[in-house]
């Protein structure tokens, strides 16, 4: 009797113990230090705009690498007037451009980039705009230059050809 | 290409064995007079195979076969034979074969090596060590496969990590291994014991060999990442606390627990719930080394893939285990009662019970350091680190009363004592305790924790010292291991007590001055090298005696993958030595360089060597 009541237990304590671990194993457990610069980009999680899975931050963003963050939406119409000069960035091939479509709905979304093409590596949604303001951002458009996980530049409203050209200079 | 198609058929194969083994295994222990020749072949067939799929990665690394997705991720063709070869098992994939490898060819020893043991005590291993290698096969086959194959073939590879480039590191895994998953046939070989009821004397002579080999190995295993550390990541320490570091310990520790109960065990007959559950446990904790290493619930340098995927099927198989353990314990093993042993208080199985107790608490701590921030994390999302201080903080005290024990216990005679000689026992105590307080007074240390834990660690060497010269004391490889384990204490405390670290940043030509040492920085000199570019520093540091030394400590610029790693230049003497590492300051001429005078290096590895030599004497000795 008293041997059953143990191994009972002792297996109700390894069932726990395994329940711990497994959801531990449910999330990455890349830790992220928190470094105390303004610069370091947010954290986030969300849904990619295609596939709807889910997306992290950390998999987006490779240190090594520079990034173009833009913020865009179908409804904003200097998104539409910068949209060919983010097509023009893509064709270089050391800036990755990546999306983080602002308050929008899927299908004109969709359609806007069918009309317009896809300059995105990657797109996320910040379908209620939280993300965004984690990131600081204004408004749309809204683009942020990224380097090893760090915010080198923000540029507020549409990207012209000025800017394309200044992007280009800083990613040399 | 072609040899990833062997390797992974022979793979395949070897998985198709171990499930036949199953089979006659149940035909032979119906009817089981003689072990069936069948079994002895096919685990010798088993073996052949995953030796054949292990050399085809070799080979597949040596050659530099980008079809291969594992080489393709940890080789490059710029790399050095040497470590092309180490980079077979620098890996994920890669060292999972390993771990297969060992698990195969320690069964197919045990079975040849195994006489005078039931063949129904045979059979029973193999099913369960069978058990644990078919698990593995599938592992290995359904998520961790050392031979896929991408297409189009890249034309060079991505390189292996280059802190993992270096001769400790190389040979680390395997032998490593040898110890973690040589624990598994003592595991298979216990449940089996227990099933059968044939734990006895006799079993524990002949499974203490199997507990000897595993304890030699997984000591030197952990010397050797532990000097790699020491040379390698450049921080000047040897033990971080490192939860890979913590995952080898535990395993350590309940493998040396388990060595001290079996010796009770083979003597008297008693102590056999212990020998079973530390049986069962180092195995699952080695297991659950790997599950915390390899599921990346943890980060560390270990941590070669986050697939959860992977995570989940070794959690799963390792609880799949746990639970079999658990019934087979609670089912068949009855403690006798009827022959209940009434201890002495005073005697050695009290001492070595005594020291279990402590050995579990030691594991206690280890454990609750290492899993306790996983379990927080997932109860309220809190990240913690625990780090060096709480481990100190918890062992160091509880190391004193260990100490005392294990100089006093080993003279106390089985059952009762008659403390003969006490005047040398306490002579010795009171020689500890002033030599300590006089190195300590000498030293301006004079920190009361201190001079206990020196005393202790001190009356345990002049205890063992006493027992190299006694003629009627004749355990010489327990008084070798405790021996070397006193000098081990000894010199970590005072390598910690009397290091002395000086932290500057230096241009090249500059000089920092104290009053015991000088740095000179010198010059600066490149090196171009197949597999890095360096940039050497050269140093010249002298000391208050006038003695100068010269220093080159390197940077490195590995090219693939391009990964900047300090090497540190160490002068080593018997006596102490003398560590220099330099980082470059970001966007400045100046270097920051740490030198670290560290007395009583040499001499921690020295004495884990001696440890593990006790346990080869002790090996060799039941051999003749």
């Amino acid at each position: 009797m008293k041997n059953k009541i143990l191994s009972f237990s002792v297996i109700i304590i390894f069932g726990i113990i395994f329940f711990i671990f497994y959801k531990g194993l449910e999330d990455s457990k890349i830790y992220i230090p928190d470094v105390n610069t303004k610069k370091e980009i947010p954290v986030f999680n969300t849904k990619e705009f295609f596939s709807g899975e889910n997306v992290k931050s950390s998999s987006i963003f490779e240190l090594d690498k520079f990034y173009l963050l833009n913020i865009w939406s179908s409804w904003c119409v200097p998104c539409r007037q910068e949209h060919p000069f983010l097509m023009n960035l893509n064709l270089e091939n050391k800036l990755n451009i990546i999306g983080m479509n602002y308050k929008d709905n899927l299908k004109n979304a969709e359609n806007f980039l069918k009309e317009l093409g896809n300059p995105y590596k990657e797109i996320f949604i910040d379908l209620d705009g939280t993300i965004a303001i984690e990131w600081g951002a204004y408004g749309v458009p809204e683009s942020f230059l990224i380097y090893n996980n760090e915010i080198i530049k923000k540029y507020i409203g549409p990207i012209n050809q000025e800017l394309v050209d200044e992007i280009n200079l800083l990613i040399k | 290409m072609i040899y990833s198609l062997i390797g992974y058929y022979s793979l395949v194969i070897g998985l198709i064995i171990g499930l036949s083994l199953f089979y006659f295994s149940y035909k032979n222990f119906n009817n089981s007079d003689i072990l069936d020749i069948k079994i002895l072949s096919f685990t010798f067939l088993q073996l052949f195979f995953v030796v054949i799929s292990f050399l085809s990665l070799i080979f597949s690394f040596v050659i530099s076969d980008f079809s291969n997705e594992t080489v393709f991720n940890n080789s490059h063709t710029t790399k050095p034979l040497f470590y092309k070869i180490s980079g077979t098992w620098g890996n994920h994939e890669g060292s999972l074969l390993l771990w297969l490898l060992v698990l195969t060819l320690f069964i197919f020893l045990f079975l040849i090596r195994t006489k005078n043991q039931p063949v129904k005590y045979k059979i029973l291993t193999l099913v369960f060590q069978q058990i644990i290698i078919v698990g593995f096969f599938l592992f290995l086959i359904k998520t961790s496969n050392p031979f896929n194959y991408i297409f189009p073939i890249p034309t060079e590879g991505l390189g292996l990590n280059p802190i993992l480039q270096d001769p400790a590191l190389a040979i680390h895994p395997p032998v490593l291994y040898l110890g973690y998953v040589g624990s598994s046939i003592i595991f298979s070989s216990v449940l089996a014991a227990t099933s059968l009821k044939i734990i006895s004397t006799s079993w524990a002579s002949h499974i203490k060999n199997w507990i000897l080999i595993s304890w030699i190995f997984l000591t030197m295993g952990i010397l050797l990442g532990s000097i790699w550390a020491y040379y390698e990541l450049g921080w000047g320490g040897f033990w971080f606390w490192d939860p890979v570091e913590n995952v080898s310990l535990m395993p350590w520790l309940a493998l040396t627990t388990l060595l001290h109960c079996i010796l009770v065990l083979e003597k008297k007959s008693i102590l056999t719930s212990w020998v079973i559950i530390l049986s069962i446990t180092t195995f699952t904790l080695s297991m659950c080394g790997t599950f915390l290493v390899r599921s990346g619930i943890l980060n560390s340098v270990h941590t070669f893939a986050n697939d959860p995927e992977r995570g989940l099927f070794i959690l799963v198989f390792l609880f799949i285990l746990i639970f079999l353990s658990i019934l087979i314990f609670f089912f068949f093993h009855k403690d006798n009662d009827t022959k209940s042993y009434s201890f002495f208080w005073f005697s050695k199985e009290t001492s070595i019970l005594i020291n279990n107790w402590f050995m579990m608490y030691f594991l206690s701590v280890v454990l609750i350091g290492t899993v306790y921030p996983i379990f927080l994390d997932v109860i309220s999302s809190q990240k913690i680190s625990v780090g060096p201080p709480f481990y100190h903080k918890l062992i160091i005290p509880f190391l004193i009363p260990f100490l005392l024990m294990m100089a006093i216990g080993p003279k106390l005679k089985w059952i009762k004592s008659q403390l003969e000689d006490k005047i040398y026992l306490i002579s010795f105590l009171i020689i500890s305790i002033l030599l300590a307080f006089l190195v300590l007074k000498n030293f301006n240390q004079n920190i009361l924790i201190n001079t206990i834990l020196i005393s202790s660690a001190l009356y345990l060497f002049f205890m063992t010292l006493r027992d190299f010269f006694s003629k009627t004391y004749k355990n010489i490889s327990q008084n070798i291991a405790h021996f070397g384990f006193s000098l081990l204490i000894l010199s970590i405390l005072f390598n910690n007590l009397f290091a002395s670290e000086i932290i500057t940043n230096l241009k090249v030509g500059e000089t920092f001055e104290n009053s015991k040492t000088k740095i000179v920085f010198e010059s600066v000199d490149q090196k171009k090298e197949k597999n890095y570019n360096a940039i050497i520093a050269n140093f010249s540091i002298s000391n208050s005696n006038g003695e100068e030394d010269r220093f080159s400590p390197e940077l490195r610029i590995y090219n693939q993958p391009v990964i900047a790693t300090s090497e540190a230049d160490i002068k080593t003497t018997l006596m102490s030595d003398k560590f220099i590492v330099i980082n470059l300051v970001q966007n400045q001429d100046f270097f920051n360089v740490r030198y670290q005078v560290k007395p009583f290096m040499l001499w921690i590895w020295l004495s884990v060597i001696l440890i593990s030599f006790g346990g080869i004497v002790s090996f060799l000795q039941k051999k003749s």
